[in-house]
């Protein structure tokens, strides 16, 4: 299918944006990599008056050191997530999971902050800031606020922007000296939206476990924090018993609706495969 | 939604296969569509239209992308190949010689978009495994199911430049 017809506004600096996008209100639509959002308009599941085209926005670009986290722009491609330094040094759970997005040519166009601001529950980076206690910088025309990402996802593709503002940044801590990371799913071809996906991050010492986080991706309609599962690891060193406590703990944590791709109940099953080999990836280190 | 009146047409002008291009159009416009549709380059072909197919896969600015994610308008400005572009350009040769070589083409509706990305991935990872082939052509699909062959006559390139650049 075609899209509806729209108007396209260009903007050259993060303000005119916000000024179009206010004055537009809901009619108005801003396009980041458009890797997600242009399918939606070819298939008519949106059609604003407006599209906001963000990509002159060369002030959103870009990944630099501020001290104890790393900022990405909002602009910021995977593909120069792939290519940067800083984030194979300092980000190894990000640098894990681009792979596994989609596949190259979506890659050069699509963003970090249009993927969070789209906040596809099935999506890879919902889930890996929220395992990093990532924050997510939001402009609007009244000034700059931070949201953890914790507090950020709030519903099926409902998030804590409101109109009229823009994600400008994410900053995501380093990695500490002993953390560790994971990260699997299940797609039915490599690249496509998962099935069920989930991402650890832990501090490991020795070989125990602590500060863990769980957060399952395509499990419900945000990223879903698996805490119950979490706290039968914490404190612990991961081996055969641990694990089945935090996979007997999952009911506790998971909710899932049917999708497209799979039922509840296989999505139920598929969190317990991936608790297992993602446990089990932490403590291989 | 409820607008049917046509919104006022923008002028987007790029290089395209060398040659400078000015056109008015609709901002609606994806940019396979207007490759297809105003320059009649109708190698690069438009499946899905949303992402999933890799038929559309065009070359902007030196980066393979999806020709239906992209509107034209967005591509103002910028430097695109098309696989009409590439196959005149003589330097992937070798890699449409193997694709026929080894019968990497049933149906042809997806060769376009294989050769873009397989002459993108000989470029960026020149000895690339069978399965870093296989990962990277994974955005592709071949509904003849032909990936075998595609994978081989790949390997066949990969092996071939290497050995001495043939």
């Amino acid at each position: 299918m075609k899209p509806a017809p729209f108007e396209y506004v260009k903007p050259s600096s993060v303000d005119d944006a916000l000024t179009v996008l206010t004055e537009g209100a809901d009619d108005t639509q801003p396009i980041a990599g458009g890797q997600s959002l242009t399918a939606t308009l070819n298939m008519r599941l949106s059609a604003p008056v407006r599209l906001v085209d963000l990509n002159g926005l060369e002030e959103l670009r870009g990944i630099t050191d501020a001290g104890g986290v790393v900022r990405i722009g909002a602009l910021t491609r995977y593909r120069d997530l792939e290519q940067s330094d800083l984030v194979a040094d300092h980000l190894p759970l990000i640098k894990k999971t681009l792979p596994l997005i989609a596949h190259p040519a979506i890659r050069n166009r699509g963003t970090l902050g249009g993927s969070i601001a789209f906040a596809d529950p099935a999506a890879e980076m919902p889930a890996c800031v929220t395992a990093l206690n990532g924050a997510i910088e939001i402009t609007g025309l009244n000034g700059v606020r931070k949201v953890a990402a914790g507090d950020f996802f709030k519903g099926l593709y409902e998030t804590d922007l409101q109109s009229g503002e823009l994600i400008t940044a994410i900053e995501l801590p380093k990695a500490a000296p002993g953390s560790r990371f994971a990260i699997q799913e299940f797609a039915r071809r490599h690249g496509d939206y998962a099935m069920a996906g989930l991402v650890a991050a832990a501090q490991v010492d020795g070989a125990t476990v602590s500060d863990i986080a769980l957060v399952f991706f395509a499990m419900g309609g945000t990223p879903v924090a698996a805490s119950s599962a979490a706290a039968k690891i914490a404190g612990k060193a991961i081996d055969a018993d641990a694990i089945a406590s935090a996979q007997a703990a999952l009911d506790d944590d998971l909710d899932p609706f049917d999708d497209t791709q799979c039922s509840a109940a296989m999505k139920k099953h598929l969190a317990r495969v991936l608790t297992d080999r993602v446990l089990t990836e932490l403590a291989g280190g | 939604m409820t607008e049917t009146a046509r919104l006022p047409e923008v002028e987007v002008s790029l290089t395209v296969n060398g040659e400078r291009v000015t056109r008015r159009i609709e901002p609606r416009m994806t940019l396979v569509d207007f490759l297809r549709l105003e320059l009649e380059l109708t190698g690069s072909h438009v499946g899905c239209e949303h992402g999933v197919c890799g038929a559309c896969t065009v070359r902007v600015d030196d980066e393979i992308v999806r020709g239906c994610l992209m509107f034209a308008v967005q591509a103002d400005g910028t430097n695109v190949v098309t696989i009409e572009g590439l196959a005149d350009g003589g330097s992937e040769d070798d890699l449409l010689e193997a694709f026929r070589e080894r019968n990497a083409v049933q149906c042809g509706f997806c060769t376009p978009g294989m050769v873009m990305t397989a002459s993108d991935l000989l470029a960026r990872y020149p000895s690339a495994s069978r399965d870093e082939i296989r990962e990277f052509l994974s955005g592709n699909y071949c509904r003849c199911t032909g990936y075998q062959a595609i994978v081989d006559a790949i390997e066949k390139v990969s092996q071939s430049r290497a050995g001495g650049g043939r």
